[in-house]
């Protein structure tokens, strides 16, 4: 069975650090798929073999059953990458940019994609405009754009809104959306979790260059172990045999740790015993950040 | 599906001529300032070959320093900015492979030292008329120059991790070696020690050749300037195509 990616037992060293140490995995098409990890974890390091900007010291990767080395020229085709650093060519405005980005790929006659491409990005203002006279978030929508602008079939966006404000990041989502409706096989990393938690049908977690997670989205947050409660308390007094389970605070409001659902009577009882009342309460829904510190303290 | 060489090969070019009076028209102007000093000196004082005033002689080295130094300029001074500011990676994600990458920036860099090595003829015939005697001998060591001269570049912006390592490579090799080529002078009036160490330097028999194409007079024969010219860009090539495919500072 082809997948739209297929990693085997990837390793990688620069110096003395092992950057990927036996990653494997497979992303099948038109999945949504999110590489999660700390700084430094190999995400980027992942991708940029995967696109031909690093090489692999052992292991094997494909995409859309195309060698990255061995048959690099159908794996490039298949790939679109928009890269973390907001990168440009000076010289050029963005319609040339995405002219000669498609030429590269060898479209000559790609105006209309390149037309509609811009439009879906809001760019047509600044279409005729040197790349250097556009705004950080319009820099970051042309990378998308030139990532696109082959029509490839995988798409893989490394941290697309790191600096970016919401708007532009709800539209690049909503636009990101519709690809992947139409069939595109999206690969997110971002350390924004709430997006990943959104948007992502299945998460791989990366530290120190090992998978230590890699589950759909839905069985990752089941999987948490443990439930947080939020009380407004009054008086604002934890009884000593409670102040263990205080993990936080939330304005006015303290969190409590419970392992299950059925401690929350005994935390009550507690409460109305010391003279305490509770004035507001809110189970907290364990969400992928909970999902992600249990996984980078485990693994 | 087409291939992407094409596209690197008008964007090289187009990148040196929308800056076109930085990249074309002051070289002529540099070469001009050469011209109108060294003539003014040493015209009525030296005669390098029987019958070709010093103005006349001078004019060919000039126009082939100037197509040398502008062809090596193009290459290198493309790849580095687009290693130092990152968008290297928009050719380095694509399916061009590393002799399609090759080609169009040599292609590219000889293009803008034609072009230069041109206009500075042109320019030049404002104060000295010079014949071309030869044409195709003229045009081959050109156009092998200015393929030299790309794929050194190419060599150079790879290996520099910054813009001042680039500036040490030209500095202390490019110019040196091409001003040291016999622009200037004939290397048959150098002493003997001299003459020897001119004929190890690649440089020389480009500007020789070229000059050839024009005179019909050289230090050396033509077909030798032109076996050692052809075995350097091979040589060369060889070097560049290497790094491209090995990736060595360009892919980790």
């Amino acid at each position: 069975m082809q997948f739209a990616i297929q990693i085997q037992q990837v390793h990688k060293r620069f110096g003395s650090v092992q950057a990927l140490d036996g990653v494997s995995l497979q992303i099948e098409h038109g999945e949504f798929f999110g590489l999660l990890g700390p700084n430094g974890a190999g995400k980027t390091t992942l991708i940029s073999i995967l696109a031909g900007l690093a090489r692999a010291d052992a292991g094997s990767l494909t995409v859309m059953g195309f060698d990255v080395v061995r048959d690099y020229r159908r794996a490039r085709r298949s790939l679109g990458v928009v890269p973390q650093e907001l990168v440009f060519d000076p010289f050029f405005t963005v319609r040339e940019t995405l002219r000669i980005q498609s030429g590269y790929f060898g479209l000559r006659d790609n105006e209309e994609w390149i037309d509609e491409i811009i439009s879906r990005l809001d760019l047509a203002d600044k279409a005729d405009a040197n790349m250097r006279q556009l705004s950080g978030g319009m820099k970051r929508r042309v990378l998308v754009a030139q990532a696109l602008v082959h029509r490839p079939p995988v798409i893989i966006l490394d941290e697309p809104t790191a600096g970016v404000d919401v708007e532009l990041r709800q539209g690049l989502w909503r636009f990101v959306r519709e690809l992947n409706r139409a069939g595109h096989t999206i690969v997110l990393t971002t350390h924004y979790l709430e997006e990943a938690e959104a948007l992502c049908g299945r998460i791989a977690m990366l530290k120190q260059g090992r998978i230590v997670a890699l589950d759909t989205t839905r069985n990752l947050l089941r999987g948490v172990s443990g439930i947080h409660v939020q009380l407004r308390l009054a008086p604002d007094r934890v009884p000593a045999a409670l102040s263990a389970r205080v993990v936080g605070q939330e304005g006015a409001s303290r969190i409590f740790a419970l392992d299950r659902y059925a401690q929350i009577e005994h935390v009550l009882a507690q409460l109305r015993a010391e003279g305490v009342e509770v004035q507001e309460m809110e189970v907290l829904q364990a969400d992928l950040e909970d999902v992600f510190v249990q996984m980078m303290r485990r693994g | 599906m087409e291939s992407g060489f094409r596209t690197l090969l008008h964007k090289e070019l187009l990148r040196f001529w929308k800056v076109s009076f930085q990249t074309l028209a002051a070289p002529v102007l540099s070469a001009l300032l050469y011209l109108l000093i060294f003539a003014q000196v040493l015209e009525s004082r030296v005669q390098v070959y029987p019958g070709v005033g010093y103005t006349v002689f001078l004019v060919p080295g000039l126009a082939m320093m100037s197509l040398l130094q502008n062809a090596f300029a193009n290459s290198s001074s493309s790849l580095i900015q687009s290693k130092i500011t990152g968008n290297i990676i928009f050719v380095l994600l694509t399916p061009l492979s590393p002799l399609e990458i090759f080609l169009a920036y040599v292609a590219a860099a000889a293009v803008r030292g034609v072009l230069v090595g041109t206009a500075v003829l042109v320019a030049a015939g404002c104060f000295a008329h010079v014949s071309v005697g030869h044409p195709l001998w003229a045009f081959t060591f050109a156009l092998l120059g200015g393929c030299i001269l790309g794929a050194l570049g190419i060599v150079a912006a790879i290996w520099a991790d910054k813009f001042d390592q680039l500036a040490t490579f030209q500095n202390f090799l490019i110019v040196p070696l091409t001003f040291l080529a016999g622009v200037f002078y004939s290397v048959h009036s150098l002493p003997v020690f001299w003459q020897r160490a001119s004929h190890l330097n690649p440089f020389f028999y480009m500007v020789d050749g070229f000059r050839y194409g024009f005179f019909g007079r050289s230090d050396v024969a033509p077909l030798v300037s032109l076996a050692v010219v052809i075995g350097f860009l091979l040589a060369l090539s060889g070097i560049a195509l290497g790094l491209l495919r090995s990736g060595y500072k360009l892919r980790h």
